[in-house]
């Protein structure tokens, strides 16, 4: 064995000829053209946050509109565009991708790699989200905003109650980004199964890791069902099909079976990375380990499968019977144990820790509080003669927003504060990010508790106007001015982030003193990662591992991708799932706009299905197909025979 | 944090001795998982239609006709066995056997886009028709879609066998190719009883 | 904080008492039938609970918070002391869930036996759905009326819910909870009103651009005076124009675009695609309840139902002054 395992040698980390190696071409040929997933993630998050803060900007119009009765600011019109496209903004523009953004960046740091198993398609989910998103975003170009509604009900959405092309942006576009979705959660399965470090055990792995591979595996099985939810519909819109048209054998509830089958899981689809940057985030700053980590993995896995059985929930006020409806009110109730367990993990955490209150920590505190009583909400509306009142009513406004926004916008946020210095090499600041948190806490709950009060009011969903005498007034104005406030504290986080870029205090490797192997490397990381592959013995590398251990390529071939030696030939180890033994060296693919041209060919089928112009959609299949051979064509190439390794190997202390 | 700092395994980076299948292998194998679900997702629509309605074909549409269905489906699920066979033969570097096996299995595949072609013909109702034709049409043809796209994959993998790509240790894309092609198998071996067998039974 | 919460807490109980009494919100927790009643109970227990539960837990957080910030200990005696994190997370995270969920399964199977159940001596109404107003019909007698629903005290109801556009939700919440309209299926909730009154209600599905103006009225009057009501629309009284003007409001009525969509029983008009209005003279509200039912509010929704209702389906009517005032003296008087 020429592995030495005990002695870490200093990784090379600003050994010129592995940037060379790594580093993109400059300018624009290396923005369309790069595969790494630092990059990609960055773009991913970004992108997710000018959305984010366009759909907050259609809340706040909302709300102005809602703010006194019987309000001229927006017509009924404009008011419906906004309500439908701020939730599709919110779940299929922000919420899901940014998680996907933070997994990216993240996961081959926190296992230990030198990028994704698949770069390529990487690169092609993110440029798919964003075309995706640019096709739903050019309704608002030519005045046909999508307008019924995020979940879009049959026959509301059919061609007979909706002539406009409005709909199709939504239903065309859910399916082409559910497609991002879908190859994204793919290749993090394989990379987290398949790209570990040596040592990283599936009991070792971070929470993070194992809520990103609960994500995937949800995604992967609930997907299907919306993109066939609105694909099937866009059938009976193009096409002339019946799925959907009860006169001719089709059902109505057929659309909405579909849609929360996938819409139930998609809920935990957000929430579980949620809970898993909770998991980092408090273990950090209690200054231990996170408590009950089997628990917690345990749960994780459990809420991925209990979600697949409560998608009916969403449905009790269709008739359904009431056996069917007190199964799945049953499962409802249940699906809280799970996060029970995680909620009572994260306070045994805290309660032997030493905490410190960072602006990660408070937004993790934040977001138990709120949480808290977003899950306590849940459990009432699982509960069956509850629902039957208080469904489509603001009292669920309230309770999913308490979920979706406190829940897993809040620790959004906190990432960004924990993790964007190890991404800029800056500190944000510490003084506006408080401020931020205290801003946005106390609108947040200005905003979203009276709504529960409005639901009992008698207040229901989606409405555009409502009357003077109905007592709605005082907290609708109440509710208004909260969110003009929780607007004004992601404001202050937005340019406490800008700010940081020019006047943040330089962040170094490791500024809060974590235990994963992304602190291991230098902030921001070096194209390559990690020039050696560390050796992980623990599920807290940096806490027990000091000085963290690092591989050196041995004299097998399969091992050459350990060392410095993988990095210089872009090289990453493949190791085996369970046990991550070393099974051979993964090619890192260089730059190719490859993933961009297919995107870009799928954007013309979806513009063509839109705008009913064949050509343009054969085209652009054709595009993307020829782009797939090519793309196709080197697989042999990427995955050299062992022969072949063996004369290769530049050892970079001879160079 | 503990005192006791953690120590590797020792032979933690020995290279494993289980057989391993590529990355390229396992990204199939999760894309097959969404891909199977979209399958039964459609076939649960099928049900559920069927379950909501009086009559099943709808409209007076007559059950499918068996004569021919019933040697094709056999054909393409034989196709998966020259697969085997190549798999095995490459496996131990026998490019010859790949050549063989996988053209083989692309005529029987063939045949059997043809055959359900020309079964969409030959059918007396339309796609529009009712809810029981938008099924019938969407499930078979996405599976005859996933056929064409088997067979044009078939093709790549014959022309980099012809061209010399494959040998011992390097056929990733075949192994791909294989996975991807049993799939198409299997879902029909879910969709054929479900479409054509099961409206005969009352 | 916590007293920050707490202080909000009460203050939104306040506003949902004031509302409900107040009698301006037609406030769930103000049940006026046993339907409601009994949810409202409902509602109450899971309050305590989760008032309970949000304490004790959020005292958690804090107690864990403090604990969390004082010097760690030299030795690991406090860990020691401590419980085991697993047995916190097993009582915490398993067992107190498991018992407070078992007491809300068994609440939720008593209160939908009772609350769904169909009762002897029903009254049948069918309700359907339109872009954006009710449809309702008394089956047994035929009496047909739209958006203001004339109940008897005392009585149970069996309204069957249809609808042959989109998909509506019928909600009356001092009444009872919601059951969607969708076409192809037909629904049915149950409610009775103890008490007389006028309970309002809405659509709470999003059906379209006038969501927010399909609301409807149940006004549930004692048996006597439901009976006088429904009797006065079987028999066809008050359909005879009153003064001239009235008459010549309905040869208007009759002769122009009105008749093309609806009726007014006892004349030619009997199309089907808006409200029946035989009895609109009676009613207290315009277009689902969203003006007042005056003689210039109608005026102007003939003229430019746009401005009052945009994206209502009621085309503007081309009518002069003098036909107006015909017509709207006409359907006034229809009582």
């Amino acid at each position: 064995m020429a592995i030495t395992e005990d002695l870490p040698p200093p990784p090379p980390a600003t050994e010129p000829e592995l940037l060379e190696l790594w580093e993109d071409a400059p300018g624009i040929p290396g923005f369309f053209s790069t595969v790494d997933h630092k990059r990609i993630g960055m773009r991913y998050i970004y992108t997710c946050f000018f959305f984010f803060f366009f759909a907050g900007a259609m809340a706040l119009f909302m709300r102005g509109q809602l703010a006194r009765p019987n309000a001229h600011v927006l017509g009924p019109q404009l008011y419906n565009e906004l309500f439908t496209m701020h939730g599709v903004t919110m779940i299929f523009l922000f919420n899901t991708p940014v998680l996907a953004g933070f997994g990216n960046y993240l996961i081959p740091l926190q296992i230990g790699t030198r990028d994704m198993a698949f770069p390529r398609l990487n690169a092609f989910s993110y440029w798919v989200f964003l075309l995706g998103g640019i096709f739903m975003y050019s309704s608002f170009l030519v005045g046909k905003m999508p307008d019924g509604g995020w979940f879009g009900y049959t026959p509301l959405v059919s061609k007979t109650f909706s002539p406009g092309l409005n709909i199709d942006f939504w239903g065309l576009g859910i399916v082409f980004t559910g497609l991002s979705t879908t190859v994204g959660s793919i290749n993090f399965i394989v990379t987290i199964f398949k790209l570990r470090a040596p040592g990283m055990t599936l009991n070792r792995m971070p929470m993070y890791v194992w809520s990103m591979l609960v994500f995937s595996f949800m995604a992967i099985f609930s997907v299907p069902a919306v993109t066939l939810a609105t694909g099937l519909n866009e059938l009976d819109r193009l096409f002339g099909t019946s799925f959907f048209v009860p006169a001719l054998g089709g059902s109505v509830l057929l659309y909405q079976h579909l849609f929360w089958f996938w819409g139930h899981p998609e809920v935990y689809i957000l929430f579980v990375p949620a809970t898993g940057m909770i998991s980092q985030i408090i273990p950090t700053f209690s200054r231990r380990p996170l408590s009950g980590y089997l628990w917690v993995a345990g749960a994780l896995v459990t809420v991925g499968f209990i979600s697949f059985g409560v998608w009916v929930h969403h449905m009790f006020a269709t008739g359904l019977p009431p056996v069917a409806m007190a199964f799945f009110s049953g499962v409802s109730l249940i699906i809280t144990i799970p996060s029970g367990i995680q909620f009572f993990a994260w306070i045994a955490t805290m309660w032997k820790g030493k905490v410190e209150l960072t602006t990660p920590m408070l937004f993790a505190i934040g977001f138990l509080l709120i949480f808290l009583l977003g899950g306590i909400t849940g459990v009432m509306v699982a509960v069956l003669p509850f629902d039957w009142q208080v469904t489509d009513s603001y009292f669920v406004v309230a309770h999913f927003h308490y979920v979706l926004n406190g829940a897993v916008v809040f620790p959004i946020f906190g990432a960004i504060y924990y993790w964007m210095p190890k991404m800029t090499g800056r500190m944000l600041s510490e003084k506006l990010g408080k401020l931020s948190f205290w801003v946005m806490f106390v609108g947040f709950n200005i905003t979203f508790f009276p709504m529960h009060i409005l639901g009992f009011l008698g207040m229901p969903r989606r409405i555009y106007t409502y009357d003077n005498g109905l007592g709605w007034g005082g907290l609708n104005a109440m509710v208004s001015i909260g969110s003009a406030i929780f607007g004004l504290g992601t404001a202050i986080t937005l340019w406490n982030w800008i700010r940081s870029r020019r006047h943040g205090a330089p962040a170094g490797d490791d500024p809060w003193q974590a235990d994963s192997l992304e602190w291991s490397t230098t902030s921001p990381p070096p194209h390559y990662n990690f020039a050696s592959i560390p050796l992980v013995a623990s599920r807290h590398p940096l806490w027990d591992q000091r000085p963290l251990p690092f591989a050196t390529s041995g004299d097998e071939a399969d091992t050459t991708g350990l060392g410095a030696e993988g990095a210089v030939q872009r090289e990453t180890p493949v190791t085996s799932g369970i046990d991550t033994r070393p099974e051979g060296n993964l090619e890192i693919p260089h730059e190719t706009y490859l993933p961009f041209v297919v995107a870009l060919g799928l954007a013309f089928l979806f513009v063509g299905l839109l705008v009913k112009a064949a050509v343009v959609a054969v085209a652009g299949v054709g595009l993307a197909v020829v782009a797939v051979l090519w793309w196709t064509w080197r697989t042999e190439e990427d995955l050299a025979p062992p022969d072949h390794q063996a004369e290769a190997p530049v050892s970079v202390d001879a160079g | 944090m503990t005192a006791t700092a953690a120590v590797v395994t020792p032979g933690a980076t020995r290279p494993s001795t289980r057989r391993s299948y590529p990355t390229a292998w396992w990204g199939m194998a999760v894309l097959i998982m969404t891909e199977a679900m979209v399958f039964v997702i459609l076939l649960a629509a099928y049900f559920f239609l069927r379950a909501a309605s009086k009559e099943w074909p709808l409209g007076g549409i007559e059950v499918p006709k068996l004569a021919l269905a019933i040697p094709f489906s056999f054909v393409l699920w034989g196709s998966s066995l020259p697969i085997f066979w190549a798999e095995a033969g490459i496996r131990k570097g026998r490019v010859r056997r790949l050549k063989i096996g996988v053209a083989l299995s692309f005529v029987m595949g063939a045949s059997f886009l043809a055959y359900t072609l020309y079964d969409f013909n030959d059918l007396h109702f339309g796609w529009r028709d009712n809810a029981y034709g938008s099924t019938f049409y969407t499930i078979v043809g996405l599976h005859a879609l996933h056929v064409f796209i088997g067979l044009g994959m078939n093709l790549v993998v014959q022309l980099k066998a012809w061209l010399g790509r494959y040998d011992r240790g390097r056929y990733a894309s075949a192994e791909v190719f294989f996975l991807y092609w049993h799939f198409v198998d299997v879902v029909w071996l879910a969709v054929f009883p479900a479409l054509f067998l099961s409206p005969h039974i009352r | 904080m916590s007293r920050r919460r707490g202080r909000a807490v009460a203050a939104g109980l306040l506003l949902i008492s004031v509302g409900g009494c107040g009698g301006h919100s037609p406030s769930l927790l103000d049940g006026h039938g046993p339907e409601a009643r009994r949810v409202s109970g409902v509602w109450w227990l899971m309050f305590v609970l989760a008032a309970v539960v949000y304490v004790v837990v959020a005292g958690f957080i804090f107690v864990g918070i403090r604990r969390g910030r004082r010097p760690a200990p030299e030795d690991g005696a406090s860990e020691k002391k401590a419980p085991k994190d697993d047995t916190f997370i097993w009582l915490g995270g398993i067992v107190a869930p498991v018992i407070i969920l078992a007491v809300l399964a068994v609440v939720t199977i008593n209160t939908v036996e009772a609350v769904r159940k169909p009762q002897n001596g029903e009254l049948r109404i069918a309700v359907v759905g339109k872009r954006w107003w009710w449809d309702v019909t008394y089956p047994d007698s035929g009496v047909r009326t739209a958006n203001e629903i004339h109940i008897p005290v005392g009585r149970p109801i069996d309204i069957e819910l249809t609808s042959d556009n989109v998909i509506h939700s019928f909600w009356v919440p001092q009444l009872a909870g919601k059951v969607d309209t969708i076409p192809g299926q037909s629904n049915h909730l149950r409610l009775t009103a103890t008490e007389a009154g006028t309970y309002r209600g809405e659509c709470a599905e999003y059906c379209g651009i006038e969501h927010a103006h399909m609301s409807l009225l149940v006004i549930a009057e004692p048996p006597v005076d439901f009976d006088r009501w429904l009797a006065r629309r079987d028999g066809g009284a008050g359909l005879t124009p009153t003064s001239d003007q009235a008459a010549n409001g309905q040869l208007v009525f009759t002769r122009e675009a009105c008749a093309g969509c609806h009726t007014v029983r006892g004349t030619q008009a009997s199309a089907t695609i808006g409200p029946d209005l035989s009895d609109f003279g009676s009613r207290q509200w315009i277009g689902s309840l969203t003006v007042a039912n005056t003689p210039s509010n109608l005026a102007r929704w003939i003229t430019d139902p746009e401005s009052i209702k945009p994206g209502t389906l009621m085309p503007p009517t081309a009518l002069s002054a003098a036909e107006i005032a015909a017509v709207t003296a006409y359907l006034e008087g229809l009582k």
